[in-house]
């Protein structure tokens, strides 16, 4: 090995502990990087491999009642490759020994098939079988949950009618990758199942003999999507089609796709923020190691060494502690990606999962780290190759130091010599200070990230259910009915107060604008159901006109005043234009609202409803259940209140983890920054600081003048910090926005806190690391030699 | 041993400040030993201007060091007054070097982003009974650059400097080593009347090294050091002025 090189190892084993918390940054970086970015990648393969080799349909359409024989024409529409008809109910459930409503969707299947679209998985039991009108088989999360076991019986209330199913299979579809209750926040998988039957027993109940109600389809090669959807609800628009929608708008295929474009955005942030950081640690241990060779690169020079070489000695040195940084980030990287991948595998019910880490992803890593330390000490080690040997020979003059401008207003009276010390030492070097208070910031920032999510979607909660929807229960008819229905609701021991309110799908137009969705008619003064502007604070349901969430407005480009066209997909299938009257704040789907009798007025069906709202009395709660249970003319029972708190019990888990990651990450880049930085301060001020130790400062009024650099730092950094996290979060929001759910930029007391509470442990660790450098303070030494 | 020394301690004359006996400085260096002192006697008194002579190496910023409480003995104990320095603990160490001794180097140390006057306060604020910074800087000659920073000052300046502040706290024992060493034989003469005055007019205990022995001319006693042991005392009959010094 040459001389020089040995040189290069010595050092680098002299400065280990400043090379590892600089490593440990970049660590962070590129794990995240690699971490999210195959994720990611793992998740579109495992998607799309699902999909291919389950044969996803492409084209979903649900209608009232069609015969067979339409499957023929359904065929004969260019572009269309297959096409699967099915029964599709919602029914509520009976699980033994669980009190609460529990619905489910139940699926037409054929016996020993996995279907011919949709393939299903069979994960333990076995497939139907032919002549057994009672077997069914379970989403296996569903299964799960209650603990179904093949073997183990169930009852469903199909049509009116209490059935009893024996349990046969556990099993996945693509179909129901996201298995989401129709209306729901959240999957909850207690509640809500989905359910495969053979095709008789169903169809028979829902006079289905001969026909069908939901139809699936996929596209051959040359098939145009758009002209197959137009042409498949012209077909459908006789029998009660609500429109037929694209794979992309499946919903369970929605939220999956949600969740890949959330991932994609964090594994672009995160790992800007650690390799930004790490460019500055770079830069700042660079510049010293620099400054302190001084005498030594005069002397390379002098031996003979050219320009070139020097600079490539010290940028050697720097692509070597990145190396490490970026191998181990590498390695920990695809340990967490497969960990994560394997989660996702199981919070969404895939059936395998294919981790793909590509060749592209390593290479970007390594080279975005390399560019970015290169450019971190670009400054620091072209200003040591170009220093002229003879000048580099003599010792830096004294640094230039300046009265501060808080003294210059007269204040320095109040300040002693050490503090005076502090603000000289910040303000000498402007953008150094700066560069940390960013650093700081940002670690700060990161940790804000976690404790949002979780503000958020309590407060979603919160305002969904605390102040909008204040019912207890939602029941559900199997068709429009009257009224009256509300009477006997309202006479079921324990009920309070019954809202009823009227639900039709249909398509809203504005301009070339259109949106698919339900419009709900609704009790003008409701108590159970309140609109709330964007204020939260309740609106008033004016007796004309149409009410729409605020962001359906502004996906149609609607203002309040224009007129909306509104495509009814069931009945008569009217087509009105009404006037938007308000916008209403909602974070989950997006809807319209009219008042109850507008909307039946424009559908001219009469005064009817479609579901109810119920406010019930706790202890009779289970009687209730068990009476809309056997109800014929209810189709399911949605409860609210334990659906949220069994999905806070999950959420709390995820979000653990996901604070324990950002935690971890932000506490590495608070304590990479601000150890490195005293480290540093302390090399740079040896003599000063051993100066003061000979005058008869102690060792804690020394640590004073460094610490206290490092705290005012801190304390700036804190509110800037607070700042880009706030900054972070409404971009994180504002990119999650969707037609789904919107996040709310909420963030509790307790996120800035906590937030704050760890970069001032993380600096408050750096201190006892540095206090026992300060024990160690040569004074002798020092004092024996000019700098 | 140690009561021996005891007993020589209880016989002591009032006027001695330091009382050195049997002083032993090994420095490990490696695998090699380095016998910096290899047992030094010696008193220094009260009052009294002290020059430390001797080469390069021959254990004069060791002793130094020791006598300030930088440093401790391998073997041998220090006495300042009544108290054993071998034997205090870091803390003791701190408090005696903040209330006792003042310092002045050959470098300066001078801490850059503070004033003049500031270099000079940041030991007054500290100490019992100190003087005024300015007084102090008077003292030197610098009234006029109380404001300046170290990189505003010449060498000589920063030296002087660093002199006011050593005697700002008003310590008992002041500290040189090699105060002109960095600096030309003009400069350095101003340093030296410098430290004369303070000796004269507050009666501060003066130790100064150098290896110049011209600069022993001006001393009331100079001691000679060699290879880490004594190896000559003596008076001067008559002290000469830092100006009528031959360098
Ligand atoms: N910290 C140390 N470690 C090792 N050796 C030292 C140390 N300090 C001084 N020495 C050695 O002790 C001897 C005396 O040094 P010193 O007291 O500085 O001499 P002087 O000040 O008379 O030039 C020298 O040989 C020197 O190399
Ligand atoms: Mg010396």
């Amino acid at each position: 090995m040459k001389a020089i090189d040995i040189k290069l190892w010595r050092e680098l084993w002299a400065m280990r502990m400043q090379a590892l918390a600089i490593a440990m940054v970049i660590v962070g970086g590129v794990s995240i990087f690699i971490m999210s970015l195959s994720t990611l990648d793992s998740l579109f393969e495992t998607r799309e491999n699902y999909y291919r080799n389950h044969h996803f349909a492409d084209v979903f359409a649900s209608l009232k009642r069609a015969p067979l024989s339409l499957v023929k024409r359904i065929q004969e529409i260019p572009g269309v490759d297959k096409v699967e008809t099915r029964v599709l109910a919602y029914v509520n459930l009976d699980v033994e020994d669980f009190k609460d409503p529990v619905s489910g969707h139940l699926l037409s299947l054929n016996a020993n098939s996995a279907g011919l679209l949709n393939q299903i998985y069979l994960r333990k039991g076995r497939l139907l079988e032919a002549g057994r009108d009672n077997e069914v088989l379970l989403s296996e999360e569903f299964a799960r949950a209650h603990d179904l076991q093949p073997g183990d019986k169930l009852a469903a209330t199909i049509n009116g009618r209490r059935k009893v199913l024996n349990v046969v299979g556990h099993v996945l579809s693509p179909e129901y990758i996201y298995q989401i209750a129709p209306g729901a926040m959240f999957p909850d998988y207690y509640r809500y199942g989905v359910l495969w039957m053979a095709r008789k027993p169903l169809a028979s109940a829902y006079d289905m003999d001969g026909a069908f109600n939901n139809v699936t389809l996929t596209l051959s090669k040359e098939g145009n999507e758009q002209d197959v959807i137009d042409r498949l609800d012209e077909l459908l628009k006789p029998y009660g089609g609500i429109g037929a929608y694209a794979r992309k708008d499946q919903l369970s295929n929605r939220f999956l796709t949600e969740e890949l474009k959330q991932q994609k955005t964090i594994a672009t942030i995160f790992p800007m923020i650690f390799l930004g950081v790490a460019a500055f640690l770079l830069n700042v241990v660079a510049s010293r190691l620099i400054s302190l060779q001084r005498e030594q690169i005069a002397g390379l020079k002098a031996f003979g060494y050219s320009n070139f070489a020097v600079g490539l000695h010290y940028t050697k040195l720097i692509l070597m502690i990145t190396a490490i940084g970026v191998i181990a980030g590498i390695g920990f990287g695809i340990w967490m990606g497969k960990g994560m991948s394997n989660i996702y595998m199981t919070f969404y019910s895939l059936p395998f999962m294919i981790y793909v880490l590509k060749a592209e992803v390593i290479i970007a890593a390594v080279l975005i780290s390399m560019g970015v330390a290169m450019v971190g000490t670009l400054y620091a080690v072209s200003s040591a190759a170009r220093l002229p040997p003879a000048q580099a020979m003599r010792p830096e003059p004294p640094a230039m130091y300046h009265t501060t401008l808080i003294e210059k207003l007269g204040l320095q009276r109040f300040f002693s010599q050490p503090t005076r010390m502090i603000f000289r030492h910040i303000e000498r070097r402007p953008l150094k200070s700066l560069m940390t208070i960013l650093g700081i910031s940002m670690a700060c920032g990161t940790m804000m990230v976690g404790g949002f999510q979780e503000g958020a979607i309590k407060h979603m909660v919160e305002v969904q259910f605390g102040m909008s929807q204040r019912s207890d229960l939602t029941a559900i008819f199997t068709e429009p009915t009257s009224q009256r229905s509300l009477y006997s609701l309202q006479s079921l021991r324990g009920v309070e107060h019954v809202e009823g309110f009227r639900v039709v799908t249909a398509k809203l137009q504005f301009e070339h604008r259109s949106y698919r969705t339900s419009v709900q008619g609704i009790a003008p003064n409701g108590r159970l159901m309140r609109l709330l502007d964007t204020r939260l604070q309740v609106i008033d349901l004016p007796p004309n006109g149409i009410i729409l969430t605020d962001y359906l407005a502004e996906i149609l480009h609607i203002k309040v005043g224009d007129m909306l066209t509104i495509e009814v997909l069931e009945g008569n299938r009217p087509v009105v234009q009404v006037p938007v009257v308000g916008l209403a704040k909602e974070y989950l789907g997006l809807n319209g609202y009219m008042q109850l009798n507008s909307l039946n007025r424009l559908l001219n069906e009469g005064h009817v409803i479609s579901a109810a709202w119920l406010k019930v009395d706790r202890l009779h709660q289970v009687n209730i259940y068990a009476e809309l249970k056997g109800a014929p003319r209810i189709a399911g029972v949605v409860e609210q209140e334990s659906a949220i708190k069994s999905f806070y019990e999950t959420m709390d888990e995820t979000i653990l983890f996901f604070t324990y990651i950002t935690t971890l990450l932000g506490g590495s880049i608070a304590f990479g920054v601000i150890y490195n930085s005293m480290r540093i301060a302390l090399s740079e001020r040896n003599r000063e600081l051993a100066s003061l130790r000979v005058l008869g400062f102690h060792r804690s009024e020394v640590a004073y003048i460094l610490l206290g650099e490092m705290a005012v730092l801190t304390l700036i950094a804190i509110p800037l910090g607070i700042m880009i996290g706030y900054g972070l979060c409404a971009y994180l929001a504002f990119q999650f926005d969707s037609d789904l759910y919107r996040i709310p930029l909420v963030l509790g007391l307790k996120v800035y806190a906590f937030a704050a509470l760890v970069v001032i442990s993380s600096s408050v660790i750096s201190v006892l690391m540095i206090w026992r450098n300060l024990a160690h303070l040569d004074m002798v030494a020092v004092l024996k030699t000019k700098e | 041993m140690s009561s021996d020394s005891q007993s020589r301690h209880q016989i002591l004359e009032e006027n001695v400040v330091f009382h050195v006996h049997e002083v032993t400085k090994v420095y490990q260096m490696g695998e090699v030993q380095v016998r910096a002192l290899r047992g030094v006697d010696i008193d220094l008194h009260r009052g009294e201007f002290t020059v430390l002579l001797g080469a390069s190496g021959s254990g004069k910023s060791t002793l130094l060091n020791i006598l300030g409480g930088l440093d401790i003995p391998t073997e041998g104990h220090v006495f300042y007054g009544e108290r054993d320095l071998t034997r205090a603990t870091e803390r003791e160490l701190t408090e005696y070097r903040r209330f006792h001794v003042g310092f002045v180097f050959q470098f300066y140390n001078l801490i850059p982003s503070l004033t003049a006057r500031e270099n000079v306060a940041v030991v007054t604020e500290i100490a019992k009974s100190p003087m005024k910074p300015e007084d102090a800087l008077k003292l030197v000659g610098l009234e006029s650059r109380l404001d300046h920073f170290p990189a505003q000052l010449s060498g000589g300046e920063q030296q002087r400097v660093a002199i006011a502040r050593a005697i700002a706290k008003n310590p008992d024992v002041l500290l040189c080593d090699e105060p002109t060493g960095a600096l030309d034989s003009k400069t350095g003469i101003v340093v030296l009347q410098a430290l004369q005055r303070v000796n004269q007019a507050l009666g501060t205990t003066t130790v100064v090294i150098t290896h110049n022995a011209g600069i022993a001319q001006m001393a009331d006693r100079v001691i000679h050091l060699t290879d880490g042991l004594i190896s000559k005392v003596y008076k001067n009959e008559t002290r000469l002025r830092p100006d009528e010094l031959n360098w």
